[in-house]
């Protein structure tokens, strides 16, 4: 990045004409909104100038369906063995023999995996951990969703591992060849995580058919990306006191990479695992939908119903899950390495040896007691009447409060908003963007800037383009205004912090489905709810990278600021925020990313945008148009990202940190 | 020597141990035993549906198996190549363009109607129609009092009627202005969020029209009408000339008609019996709602209600398979 950013203009003249440059863009644009009739092949799009991309896309999908589909349904039979085998251990039960002569092994008992996860807790993080990881599964039998859990939990386990390796090989391939990690894994990467799934689902389904097979790639199509990244970002971070070090122990260069460099990288790649299972975790409602059944399948038949309280407790469900994953994954990772034992393999092993044990004595009493493979009812309990009642409190007592502020904000705010992006001029934006790009990044930015915004011009999908925009920029809006505060408190204080990390993983984890369908019987459909819902969504980095970034200002700053006699107010900012920023503009960046992801739910919820266009193709299976309207969401979230990104490092420049 | 015997015994052991379990055992003569894949969708009736079906072929010895899907989509991807055999509901009121694309690529089979027969129309509740006495004829909308008396702030003085997801055929914005009902459509994105916005008008005795189908689990729980349009021909559709407005189409109802379940063209060759059945298979509209409500309302499980109706009607299933 730093020789785009030298070619930018530094000087002073270079400074104003910069401005110069952006100032006569927006009047431009100004111009052309105000009179759109004066030159409107400019303000408009022209029908005649679309480029059927649609169909271009939709000839190669046939293509690839006619000539390939031997490859990936040899690919997808492969991966269906271990998948399988995951399921009938967990769920499903392994079934031998058809007809009246079939009988079944019976799946691992609740009993042994609940005490599997409370020792596997205590082993590696003690007496917190065990309660958190056994009390959590329990938490899934008593609520009895035990069975669909462990359909996710099995998708989960086969996937994440999957995820992990490919993760460190494509991260560990860029950090050796930076240029290719320039120009080929970060765009793909890119491109992998702001594409919404259900764009390209159909292409999906006609290739690896429907099937859990399926949902694991699309899930790992979606989870690995971080763990790429980060892989990449700790392996750059290595001190090159760490890499001498290495080279004059007379390492080879494997055992430099597995000895030194990613130990060394550690907490980095610890990063990545966490997002790679939170990510992993968010995909359960789509991966339901082609196949994979599961929690997110009990979710959505929960609302069809308007079971709001089921649905909750499944959701609920996929958080105890994500947080009992992540902690346990966070305490084997923090685990350091025993010395070498040479002892035989069961003692060695007494651990595994144990839990094995313990799993197949539970399941072979849950021949005779069936209460160990299933629980009675009458022995579980639910939630589900008192959600269900406490919305409907609410919907009858202050259904009239809520519904006069949405109005008010409705007619006032949103609306207005709404006409005004619907009416950007095409080419003024463009022009816009592009003068931005420039001022910021240089020529090369700008160029990449101006290709993207005249690609979602070209598909003619402009206008819906213009109103996601409008609805994300709104919700990245609210959702920073709100995040970075609370993110500020937190920061301040650990008793706040510890209260808000739990409530941010669970928004983060739990499908927005579960609380969208409860906002809409409060704020009916419409952009409200879709707001209320992609603020709930994206406002977690918003929270988390302000926190982080306040906390990580280095204590020399901070007694420097206090030896020089700043005041409180002072030294949070001229001291704290300034050194801060570039982190909290991170996390405005992975807010806009998140909104953009939540469009798809949105179209959920009435919306008409990119997300809606998605759902169209989505039902005739028209794989052309789904992936062309992925794809203009997909640029619009590149372009806002490499603009902050450029203004991020411009930043870090002029402070002298980059 | 002595160590080479052991294992090989061992192994010997081991197959004749293994070899019945895994040996196709003669008691099920089916076709094949590759399992039969029917499709789950997000709504109760079907998946009952699926699970009764399912539970005959199984008690005819047949393997099942029952994947999750998408509606609409499904028709055109997982059952043109087999991922999905049977899928037991597909709605002339919503997927009619989708099955006609369906049949269009010759890799599935309409395989004759489920039984009961899809309606679906503006919907309102009964409180309603003291503010509106004209109902249920639809006339009685176009009176602005009548059209006011459903707005909200946002769409007044005009009614605000709550349709489906834009991906349903549903056509209200044509039906609004051909007939000239001084309404706004409002499209909510999932049915779920449909009937989020019913129950929540419901219990505040608000005033709500909405899109409302059956065999569903709201006409069963929540009093109402639906509202009388000039009853739909496919010409209202295709022809402007036709019905009250003369320049233009959709001045009717909606479409009502029938209930379809859809195979793969694979099937009839690789598992003719259970092709026999599932073209047999047929479910009275009554029983439907019955059992669909026992489920929804009284909280049985679809597994559970599924059974008991196999049990009760194995006679009908038996000759099924004759």
């Amino acid at each position: 990045m730093s020789d785009i950013a030298h070619s930018a203009p530094s000087t002073l003249n270079g400074r104003w004409l910069g401005h110069g440059v952006v100032a006569a863009a927006i009047a431009a644009t100004a111009i052309l909104f105000l009179v759109p009739d004066i030159l409107s092949p400019f303000a408009k799009y022209p029908d005649a100038l679309v480029i059927p991309f649609n169909e271009w896309v939709g000839a190669v999908m046939a293509w690839l369906k006619t000539n390939f589909s031997w490859l990936t349904r040899w690919l997808a039979g492969l991966v269906e063995v271990p998948l399988r085998f995951a399921f009938n251990l967990l769920a499903k039960g392994f079934k031998f023999g058809t007809g009246e002569a079939a009988w079944t092994l019976p799946r691992l008992s609740w009993l042994g995996v609940v005490l599997v996860m409370a020792w596997l807790g205590y082993i590696f993080g003690g007496l917190r951990l065990a309660l958190l990881c056994g009390l959590g599964f329990l938490s899934l039998v008593l609520f009895d969703v035990w069975n669909n859990s462990m359909l996710t939990l099995a998708l989960i386990i086969i996937c994440v591992p999957f995820c992990i390796v490919t993760g460190l090989a494509f991260g560990i391939w860029g950090h050796f060849s930076p240029r290719v990690n320039r120009w080929l894994i970060t765009p793909a990467l890119d491109l992998m995580q702001t594409m919404p799934t259900f764009a390209y689902l159909i292409p999906m389904l006609l290739l690896f058919g429907a099937s859990p097979v399926s949902a694991l790639l699309a899930t790992g199509f979606f989870a690995t990306p971080p763990m790429v990244r980060a892989t990449v970002l700790g392996l750059n971070k290595v001190p090159q006191e760490i890499k001498d070090f290495a080279d004059m122990a007379g390492c080879t260069k494997s055992q430099k990479l597995w000895r030194v460099l990613l130990p060394a990288a550690k907490p980095s790649l610890l990063i990545g695992v966490n997002q790679v299972i939170m990510l992993a975790l968010n995909m359960v409602i789509i991966s339901s939908m082609i196949g994979a059944g599961g929690l997110g399948y009990d979710v959505l038949l929960a609302l069809r119903a308007l079971k709001i309280g089921q649905a909750m407790e499944a959701g609920l469900a996929i958080v105890i899950i994500a947080v009992v994953l992540d902690r346990l994954s966070q305490a084997i990772a923090q685990k350091r390495p025993e010395a070498a034992d040479t002892r035989a393999f069961w003692a060695r092993h007494t651990n595994v040896a144990l839990a094995i044990a313990v799993l197949l004595l539970t399941t072979a009493l849950s021949l005779v007691f069936p209460a160990l493979h299933t629980l009675p009812d009458s022995l579980t309990f639910t939630t589900a009447p008192y959600w269900k009642a406490g919305v409907d409190w609410i919907t009858i007592n202050y259904f009239d409060a809520i519904e006069a502020g949405r109005v008010f904000v409705l007619l006032n705010f949103l609306n207005p908003l709404r006409a005004g992006f619907e009416a950007l001029p095409w080419f003024g934006v463009l022009l816009v963007l592009t003068a931005l790009g420039w001022r910021l990044g240089g020529w090369g930015l700008a160029l990449v800037i101006a290709l993207l915004t005249a690609f979602c011009a070209a598909t003619g999908l402009w206008v819906p383009a213009m109103q996601t925009l409008y609805l994300c920029g709104v919700a990245a809006l609210v959702a920073s205004a709100l995040g970075i505060p609370i993110g500020l408190w937190c920061s301040r204080s650990d008793r706040v912090s510890a209260i808000v990390t739990p409530i941010i993983d669970t928004l983060q984890t739990i499908p927005s489905f579960c609380f969208i369908i409860p906002v809409v019987m409060l704020f009916r459909v419409g952009d409200v709810t879709a707001l209320i819902a992609t603020v709930a969504f994206s406002i977690v980095p918003a929270v988390r990278y302000t926190n982080h970034g306040i906390r990580q200002v280095p204590h020399e700053l901070l007694e420097a600021g206090i030896v020089s006699g700043c005041t409180r107010w002072q030294l949070f900012r001229r001291v704290q925020l300034p050194v801060a920023m570039p982190e909290i503009m991170l996390g405005i960046n992975q807010t806009i990313l998140l909104s953009l992801a939540m469009i798809i739910i949105c179209a959920m919820v009435g919306t008409r945008d990119l997300g809606q266009e998605v759902f169209k193709a989505l039902s005739k299976a028209d794989a052309g148009r789904g992936i062309v309207a992925g794809l203009v969401i997909a640029f619009i979230g590149i372009i806002a990202d490499r603009l902050i990104t450029a203004w991020v490092q411009r930043m870090r420049q002029r402070r002298g940190m980059a | 020597m002595s160590f080479k015997r052991t294992w090989k015994s061992a192994l010997f052991a081991a197959v004749a141990v293994a070899a019945p379990l895994l040996a196709p055992s003669p008691a099920s003569a089916v076709e094949s035993n590759d399992p039969i894949k029917i499709v789950l969708f997000d709504w109760t009736s079907v998946n009952l549906n699926s699970r009764i079906l399912g539970g005959i072929l199984e008690n005819l010895g047949y393997t099942v198996e029952y994947p999750t899907g998408d509606y609409l989509s499904s028709l055109t991807t997982s059952l043109t190549n087999g991922d999905i055999t049977l899928g037991l509901e597909y709605w002339d009121t919503t997927a009619g363009e989708a099955m006609k694309a369906s049949e269009a690529t010759g890799q599935t089979e309409r395989l004759g109607t489920l039984g009961p027969k899809a309606k679906e129309e503006w919907w309102y509740p009964l409180y309603m129609k003291e503010k509106c006495p004209g109902l249920p004829n639809w006339e009685a909308l176009k009176d602005p009092k009548c059209a006011e008396a459903f707005a909200t702030a946002e769409t007044t003085p005009k009614g605000r009627y709550v349709g489906g997801p834009v991906t349903w055929e549903g056509f209200d914005d044509e039906r609004v202005e051909a007939l000239g009902l001084p309404f706004t459509v409002i499209h909510a994105g999932t049915d779920a969020a449909m009937f989020a916005e019913l129950d929540s008008a419901y219990q505040r005795k608000a005033p709500v029209m909405v899109w409302v189908y059956s065999p569903h689990w709201a006409p069963a729980k929540y009093e109402g009408e639906w509202v009388e349009f000039p009853e739909y021909t496919p010409e209202c559709y295709t022809d402007p000339k036709w019905g009250s407005n003369p320049d233009k189409a959709y001045d009717c109802g909606k479409p009502f008609g029938d209930i379809w379940k859809f195979g793969w063209a694979g099937m009839k060759d690789k598992w003719p019996v259970a092709y026999k059945v599932a073209k047999a298979y047929q479910i009275d509209t009554n029983e439907l709602n019955a059992m669909s409500g026992q489920i929804d309302l009284d909280g049985k499980s679809i597994e559970e209600v599924a059974a008991a109706w196999i049990a009760a009607n194995e006679a009908k299933w038996k000759a099924w398979a004759q």
